[in-house]
């Protein structure tokens, strides 16, 4: 099985990043800081107030880090509580410029998204008149798809493409000849998706898709 | 967004026209109501008296689909009462400009420009041109008085557009329509600004392209183009649209707005040939004639040592398109109906319920061999097979359902609507085995590649040769997982060998072999630099030899006052955060308005270089000095003649935005010419493709929105309890005469049909729908939502997609689906 857990180690937010630009301690600053990060000390204040207010609260173990929402293009901070491996809270990331802490219904539900009895966890497969899923292995999905794209493109490669042109002639006039083309391309796989992916990942896959020839390539941006 | 989200709080007028940022940005309204505090005014002009409408100072109705008409009144109203910026217009925007004399617009063509060619629905533009000179500089009149100049073409070309005409058509009350034109004109003075606000309620018409080049008209006209507080401003819908768009996931466009090659662009230097713009203007920056260095480098970084100057550095291994071949999204699922596809990826997207005309798609799905679905959750798409109306047994597509890591499970940037780069960190591991979505790239990738290398097959070439060098290796040569650091530093871009500035002598280091690229001006194009998307160069960056990644800084300083935040993540190009800020100057680099002081240019200070003249504030666009001094440069420095284009010869319609009705619509004419609807638009014929317009059986307009508690289809929050009960289920909003002239109430399931679907709603009579008077009859205007699907709530309660209703037509330039103006019918269950 393909391992997921070692994959780019949970990081907290570089403290050299996180420059408190107010030195008023807010309830959010002080759990923001508890959470992990390095500063409380140089601060300077009184914190008794906050940590009395903080003691009970569920959050008060968790391990702290900041994201950005995942729904519309606004781009509000988030910080993520997470304790056990598990978020256990989300809310506005007082300290970002756009939201300044505040978040609508979609973001302030964050939560309910990453810790969802309905997620994915393992993947599924139909097969062709298949009347339900079937849990299967990575690999043996991973492995199936790589021949399946293979296959389909090695069946439709195109090297060569016929098309007509205008084509300047000596006299200065132009005129229609069809000629042959190096295209180098499949027609016979499509992909769409997706603005929900990091730009990192965006990259990866037109880099990847486009490897294997496919001009076929969309999402959600053309909708 | 030419500007950015807290950038709103500059304005003096907001427009919000073709977007409802209350209900579908709502933080955004922070940043509009703190304009308000300071005395601006927010506009509303929406079919529906929205969530936006209910916080405006003014709001105005308009039929759906009537935008340009609305639109082409303001640029007369602007015209006739002389309200435009006038030293801004003859410096900035090709206002001056000599047209050719052949050229003949919609008022002498009834409703076509000319070039026109009817068998083939579109125009030959030879006469959209302009005068030059022996040069080859367009000829001028910066009197605007020539006939034959732009600014005089305008005015004729939208005399046309008086009130009553265009009240008449959109159905917006008289004096409403004039309140807005005289409080959004205001702001064609230099101490006032004016913003728009726009969604996809711009986008998806078949005049969408023009509907946004008509307030592109308007802000050039009134000077609030680059200025603090002006701009136009796409709110895109999706966390990273403007990450994925950036990066090239379309058809036609590579990483960094590079077009993707067709057949014809025979070598690079062909590509480069025809792709480069050149420029006689002496006072153009005209940016993109660096584009070879950008296209080099992209290759560089996605081929490695494998792109040689020899071989084109692998050009040849880029699939080509036919010249003239559309791959976007409505010909996709035109072409999978048709069986012409073997496999399908929909990574990270719903297509079932999110394109327009979702039968047609759903239909398209069963003609597969193979698809692979990737997502949080069991959605639309991926169980198609089993959806209404299907017969699992006589469906013979393979599928794959692909379980990915959400976003709080992995880490990486994402780009908002401001185009801020902004750091997500990881905060728990994936649940279940779902894996980050890189890492189901990364095996696909090595898969694939072993099956070419052990069996040979089709010109593995692109695939053997494809760089991949993302972190430790295991034992087979396999990357063991995704470094996405390493990933983010490839797309800035690297020195692959040392760099010289070969202009000056000696000839001076830029950049050493090994480190990474500080910004796009040292990338090069013989191959001595790479970088995965030119406009993320300077994103991860080498500084005081410590590598430094931009877009997770978190600085707090504003030293204009404005909300720049120029310290806080990274905003591309260059961490500038208002595109096309030196209009916001005045030909001496001082800025128009004082009080908002985004750029200046301070003659006195030294440069770094020791020369005199620095531009202080936002990171200057483009080099040089003001454009009144003789080394000064132009403001629009993307556009080849370095001014706006008021005349744009580059869109299918026309070189100015006319009005056309939606393909569907209530009238039998288009009151403003013969040409019923956009004469460059491609119609697709087939049955799953009809079209009902003035039809007695879908008398009503309809146009899909959103709400606050959902988000594109759903997916990812249909899921959520707490979003799922505050909006539990698909409705259609009508007013109160339509559903009293219907016999409805509140809460009653009825049915919404169009000519390609049916889908159930839950009737919401409210105020905020009023029957339009549309020249001498009533038109009713309904909505529905589109968040809803079959699949999930798995009892059915949430009825299905509000895209089963919409038509199967796009925009003539973009072909973005018409999902905003349609007829339909609403008929008891």
């Amino acid at each position: 099985m393909i391992d997921n857990r070692s994959n780019n180690k949970t990081r907290e937010p570089n403290p050299q990043n996180q420059k408190e630009a107010s030195m008023g301690v807010s309830r959010r600053d002080f759990l923001k800081l508890s959470g992990g990060t390095v500063l409380v000390a140089s601060l300077g204040v009184n914190l008794d107030p906050a940590k009395a207010y903080a003691k009970d609260l569920r959050i008060k173990n968790a391990k702290v880090t900041t994201t950005v929402c995942p729904y519309c293009s606004v781009g509000c901070g988030i910080l993520v509580y997470a304790e056990n491996g598990k978020v256990i809270q989300v809310e506005g990331d007082p300290e970002h410029p756009i939201n300044e802490g505040t978040l609508c219904s979609k973001g302030s539900s964050l939560v309910q998204m990453a810790n969802n009895d309905t997620r994915l966890t393992k993947p599924m497969y139909r097969e062709p008149g298949g009347t339900a899923w079937k849990e299967v292995e990575w690999d043996w999905a991973l492995d199936r798809i790589a021949r399946l794209v293979k296959d389909a493109r090695d069946k439709s490669f195109k090297t060569v493409s016929k098309a007509k042109v205008k084509e300047k002639q000596p006299d200065g006039t132009e005129i229609e000849v069809e000629k042959e083309f190096v295209v180098n391309r499949t027609d016979a796989i499509a992909h769409i998706g997706s603005a929900a992916l990091d730009n990192e990942e965006c990259y990866l896959l037109q880099k990847l898709v486009r490897s294997w020839g496919l001009v076929y390539i969309e999402h959600q941006a053309r909708i | 967004m030419t500007n950015h989200w807290i950038d709103l709080k500059n304005a003096d007028v907001i427009l919000a026209m073709g977007g409802n940022p209350a209900s579908n940005h709502p933080i955004s309204m922070k940043w509009i109501m703190r304009a308000r505090e300071k005395g601006a005014k927010l506009i509303c002009v929406d079919p529906r008296f929205s969530q936006t409408a209910a916080k405006a100072d003014l709001y105005a109705p308009l039929r759906s689909g009537t935008d340009i008409a609305f639109l082409g009144g303001m640029i007369n109203y602007i015209l006739d009462n002389e309200l435009y910026f006038k030293e801004y217009v003859v410096n900035y925007t090709n206002a001056s400009f000599l047209v050719n004399p052949e050229f003949k617009g919609p008022a002498e063509l009834d409703g076509l420009f000319s070039g026109y060619n009817e068998q083939k629905r579109n125009y030959d533009k030879t006469t959209w041109s302009f005068q030059k000179d022996e040069n080859g500089i367009a000829l001028k009149d910066p009197t605007l008085q020539d006939p034959n100049c732009v600014f005089q073409l305008l005015k004729k070309h939208y005399a046309r557009y008086t009130p009553e005409k265009v009240s008449g058509i959109t159905g917006t009350p008289l004096d409403k329509l004039l309140e807005v034109y005289k409080l959004y004109a205001s702001t064609g003075t230099p101490d006032r600004v004016g913003t728009e606000c726009y969604a996809m309620g711009w986008t998806q018409h078949t005049v969408g392209t023009q509907n946004i080049r008509a307030m592109t008209i308007i802000q050039q006209l009134l000077g609030n183009m680059g200025m603090a507080g002006g701009g136009i401003n796409a709110l895109r819908g999706e966390a990273n649209v403007q990450g994925s768009t950036d990066y090239g996931l379309l058809f036609h466009i590579l990483p960094g707005y590079n077009p993707t090659p067709n057949a014809s662009l025979v070598d690079l230097a062909t590509y480069n040939e025809k792709n480069t713009p050149t420029t006689k203007e002496p006072q153009s920056v005209n940016w993109w004639s660096n584009r070879p260095k950008y296209v080099v480098s992209y290759l560089k970084a996605v081929y490695g040592d494998a792109a040689t100057r020899e071989n084109d550095f692998g050009y040849s291994w880029l699939p080509k398109l036919d010249v003239g071949q559309n791959a976007s999204w409505l010909m996709i699922f035109d072409k999978m109906l048709k069986g012409e596809f073997d496999g399908f990826f929909a990574w990270g997207q719903n297509p079932a319920c999110s394109g327009a005309n979702s039968n047609k798609t759903r239909q398209a799905l069963t003609k597969l061999k193979w698809m692979v679905n990737v997502n949080l959750y069991d959605n639309e798409t991926g169980s198609f097979w089993r959806g209404p109306g299907m017969n699992p047994k006589d469906i013979q597509t393979e599928v794959f359902m692909l379980p990915c890591a959400s976003s709080v499970e992995k880490e990486g940037s994402i780009s908002n609507s401001g185009r801020w780069a902004q750091w997500r960190y990881k905060a728990v591991e994936p649940v279940g085995q779902s894996l980050p979505d890189a890492e189901i790239m990364n095996e696909l990738y090595f898969k694939v590649k072993e099956l070419y290398k052990k069996e040979g097959g089709a010109y593995p070439d692109p695939i053997v040769n494809l760089s991949w060098d993302y972190g430790e290796r295991d034992a087979a040569g396999k990357i063991k997982h995704v470094d996405i650091h390493a990933v983010a530093k490839e797309i800035n871009g690297y020195f692959l060998q040392d760099v010289y500035d070969t202009k000056v002598d000696p000839p001076k280091l830029i950049g050493k072999k090994g480190d990474l690229v500080t910004s796009f001006p040292s990338l090069q194009a013989d191959g001595s630099t790479s970088s995965g998307n030119w406009l993320y160069c300077n994103s991860y960056i080498l500084k005081d030899g410590k590598e430094v990644n931009m877009m997770a800084r978190r600085g707090k300083d504003d030293p204009t006052g404005l909300g720049l935040f120029s310290g806080w993540t990274w905003s591309w190009p260059v961490n500038r955060r208002v595109i096309y800020n030196r209009a916001s100057v005045d030909l001496n680099g001082q800025p128009w308005d004082p009080k908002r002081p985004l750029l200046k240019f301070n003659a006195t200070k030294l440069s770094p270089t020791g020369t005199p003249g620095v531009w202080e504030g936002d990171v200057v666009d483009g080099g040089g000095g003001p454009a009144g001094s003789p080394t000064g440069k132009l403001p629009f420095i993307m556009k080849p003649d370095g001014i706006a284009s008021i005349f744009g010869p580059g869109l299918a319609e026309g070189p100015f935005p006319e009005h056309y009705e939606a393909l569907e619509c209530p009238l039998e004419e288009n009151s403003m010419s013969k040409q019923r609807v956009n004469p460059t638009i491609k119609i697709f014929g087939d049955e799953m493709d009809a079209a009902f317009s003035c039809d007695a059986r879908y008398p009503f307009v309809c146009s899909t929105y959103r709400v606050s508690e959902h988000w594109q289809t759903g997916c990812m929050t249909r899921h959520c309890s707490w979003l799922l009960e505050m909006q539990p289920q698909n409705f259609v909003e009508m007013s109160v005469e339509l559903a009293k002239e219907l016999g409805m109430t509140n809460g009653e399931t009825v049915v919404v049909a169009s000519g390609r679907g049916e889908v159930k709603a839950v009737v919401l009579v409210s105020e905020r729908f009023k029957p339009f008077k549309i020249e001498n009859s009533t038109v009713h205007q309904v909505g529905v939502p589109w968040h809803f699907g079959w699949q999930f709530p798995e009892d059915g309660s949430g009825y299905d997609s509000a895209n089963l209703l919409t038509p199967n037509v796009g925009d003539a330039n973009t072909m973005i689906p018409e999902s905003k103006a349609f007829m339909v019918n609403v008929r008891k269950a």
